[in-house]
């Protein structure tokens, strides 16, 4: 199986060790490659009305992954951009539409995985992006009155040492948005703040999300307000050695209990 | 008066000047959202419910000129005076009209937001026609000289401490008075006085019946009922799209109507009205305002299914945080947001983008109007028609043209790469709205430059 791995631009640029983590993740299942020449999917142009400019990306992501058997990248957000956009916008790319997915998918729903070999002995809140929660459906939305599985629970509770903490407010959005994390400042700054309370207060080490854009605000504002707690994305929690990120008090007590 | 703000985030702005009112006002329609959910948990068959609320409104809203004159029809048959208004001028002169036929000089009015988009008030106002305001939240703004920022609670953004103080200017209750329960009370003598001296009433419409000729306002006080039923005239103002085929579709509508609004099985009443009492006069004006051009938009069609619940509002996590008044029409929130671009698509070209499109709107909204998605397509047409955010404008144009040339948007990636590694000072400026309350991602070793070092 060919795999193309799709990194979104500003991981490249800023977050390294989640596409480590990715590749990693995804070296389990076949052969990936990590095309050279890709750039972005365009969802920025599209989401602040310039979709039209963003056409061009689309085209650059096309020539990189049209061959594989799957494309995979660890954003809910831009994968959703490519699904939903990418056909109307460069009908060329319409036939590979179907091949794009997302991490969280690919492993759960593509590859059915059931026994991660991770280790992360860590309190950890799910961070339900949007783009996956509402655009993707990976899990339960709060305003539904459905039975959904939420897939990102499911895999990190297949992680050795994980304990899943639930925020008071389920499914809130952190308030990142794009370009409306600029244009709208005040709100943004203001919605992630209040996240951050929300996930401090439910006793959460960690927030991990399958978007690291959301997770770029939330750190944001913990890093400029020194809040006690940290971000980690998915895919490095799923991908996380048997032992390595455990010192050696925590393995006395994991064994312990 | 409300101010009126130039844009979202100018009103944003303002509002989160005071963030213990933004905490208080998120917490409120919070507490709404969260009793909305378990009523609506309590159904389990209401994703269904949903679908078949679309459902109907999509065949009603494609066959509207067959149901609307199908009511005109039922409702002179049952001795109700039709009106048809193309636009807000048309509606405000129709009900001067019959106010000065019957020489009405006090109006009760029950809570309609269509007289408010139709800036219905201060018409009559004008006219030396005295217009009460009875559903109690929205007294309350009227006496604040204020506008309702909220289509269902129309005084959420006023706290308990500043209605006492307005209801000991307006209505002599004692100062400092806090206790809802008072000031309630207080209210409902202050407008008791009112009901007995009215000429007529005046009321919106949830639900107009094609079959029947009769309609529905549903409201939690009974003021509809007061009002309509004690003065001699009876004008009720509605939106064409307000329309329904069949009397047994209202046990769809009002099941999904009060459950979304307020949590509540059914609101307290359901007034249901066919004809005029004996010697009363019944009017009803349907009202188009832009109605047919929305109609007439495949994309934004849909948003005329929207039954005036407030659901959208309460669950968005923007209009909690920037209060009902940072919107630039009457409508607030979401809704608002894809009904106003097509009214005035320069006044309001800033609300399709007051949202992260996080889909929260789409997914509580009783007749599943795609919210959300509506919002990215206006973005697009507002980029595209207006002048709104030239800046955005070129810099989208500029990078867009840089992603689909790898090697110069590498290379473009690289210097701004570096030049986050530079001086904090530098970085940290005026422009950069990021960085007022957030840092910035540090810069690193890119994948790229690791990939080609460990795997080529």
């Amino acid at each position: 199986m060919e795999i193309g791995l799709f990194i979104p631009c500003y991981i490249n640029q800023f977050y390294p060790e989640v596409a480590k983590a990715t590749l990693k993740l995804l070296q389990k299942y076949g052969n990936v490659t990590y095309p050279l020449s890709q750039t972005c999917c365009g969802q920025p142009m599209a989401n602040s009305g310039c979709e039209k400019d963003g056409v061009d990306a689309l085209k650059v992501f096309y020539d990189n992954f049209k061959d594989f058997d799957y494309v995979v990248g660890p954003s809910a957000s831009c994968v959703l951009h490519v699904r939903e956009h990418g056909a109307h916008l460069y009908p060329t790319m319409a036939p590979m539409i179907d091949k794009v997915f997302d991490l969280t998918e690919f492993i759960y729903d593509v590859m059915k995985e059931k026994e991660l070999q991770a280790e992360f002995p860590h309190k950890v809140a799910i961070h339900k992006s949007c783009h996956g929660l509402r655009g993707m459906r990976l899990g339960q939305c709060s305003e539904r009155v459905t039975c959904d599985v939420s897939k990102q629970d499911v895999l990190v509770e297949q992680v050795t040492g994980v304990t899943l903490i639930q925020p008071k407010r389920a499914d809130e959005c952190c308030g990142f948005g794009g370009t409306f994390s600029v244009s709208e400042p005040d709100i943004s700054v203001r919605m992630g703040t209040d996240r951050l309370k929300d996930y401090i207060e439910s006793g959460a080490e960690y927030i991990t999300s399958g978007d690291m854009s959301c997770l770029m605000h939330l750190d944001g504002i913990i890093q400029r307000e020194k809040l006690p707690i940290k971000v980690i994305h998915l895919a490095e929690i799923l991908a996380s050695e048997i032992n390595s990120t455990t010192t050696d008090k925590e393995k006395a007590y994991v064994n312990a209990v | 008066m409300s101010t009126q703000y130039k844009n979202h985030p100018a009103g944003a702005k303002a509002f989160n000047k005071n963030p213990e009112r933004v905490s208080w006002h998120d917490k409120a329609l919070w507490f709404v959202r969260e009793k909305r959910d378990k009523a609506t948990h309590g159904i389990p068959e209401w994703e269904e419910l949903r679908e078949i609320a679309a459902q109907i409104k999509a065949h009603t809203l494609s066959h509207l000129d067959k149901y609307l004159l199908q009511f005109e029809e039922q409702a002179q048959a049952n001795g109700i005076h039709v009106h048809w208004a193309k636009d807000a001028q048309e509606h405000n002169d129709i009900v001067l009209s019959i106010l000065q036929k019957h020489n009405v000089k006090n109006v009760v009015k029950s809570k309609s937001m269509l007289t408010e988009e139709c800036g219905l008030n201060p018409h009559l106002n004008q006219h030396d026609i005295d217009v009460v305001d009875t559903d109690l939240g929205e007294r309350i703004v009227q006496l604040a000289k204020e506008h309702p920022s909220h289509i269902v609670l129309p005084a959420i953004h006023k706290k308990k401490e500043e209605v006492g103080e307005l209801f000991h200017e307006h209505l002599n209750t004692e100062k400092g008075a806090t206790d809802p329960t008072y000031l309630t009370r207080a209210a409902r003598e202050h407008l008791r006085d009112k009901f007995l001296q009215a000429d007529a009433a005046i009321t919106g419409v949830n639900f107009a019946v094609a079959e029947s000729g009769g309609f529905v306002v549903c409201t939690n006080e009974g003021n509809v009922d007061m009002g309509a039923n004690l003065a001699p005239v009876h004008i009720a103002c509605m939106g064409i799209e307000k329309i329904i085929p069949k009397v047994e579709h209202l046990g769809v509508f009002l099941r999904l109507l009060a459950r979304s609004a307020t949590g509540q099985a059914i609101t307290t009443y359901s007034s249901h009205f066919h004809k005029p009492k004996d010697g009363k006069e019944m009017h009803i004006v349907l009202v188009d305002n832009g109605r047919t051009e929305q109609l007439s938009r495949d994309d934004f069609r849909k948003s005329l299914n929207c039954i005036r619940c407030g659901a959208c509002m309460n669950t968005c996590p923007i209009y909690r945080r920037s209060g009902g008044h940072s919107y630039t029409y009457t409508i607030p929130g979401p809704i608002g947001s894809i009904l106003s671009p097509g009214k005035d698509l320069k006044k309001h070209s800033s609300l399709p983008f007051a949202s992260t499109l996080c889909g929260s709107c789409s997914d509580v909204c009783p007749v599943k109007i795609d919210i959300h998605t509506q919002l990215y397509k206006w973005r697009q047409i507002i980029m595209e028609e207006t002048n709104y955010d030239p800046a955005k404008k070129l810099s989208m144009k500029m990078v867009g043209k840089a992603m689909g040339n790898p090697k110069l948007f590498k290379m473009i990636s690289k210097v701004g790469n570096t030049f986050l590694k530079g001086p904090r000072v530098l970085i940290y400026n005026p422009l950069n709205t990021w960085g007022i309350k957030r840092e910035l991602p540090v810069p690193t070793q890119t994948f790229d430059d690791w990939y080609k070092k460990n795997n080529s």
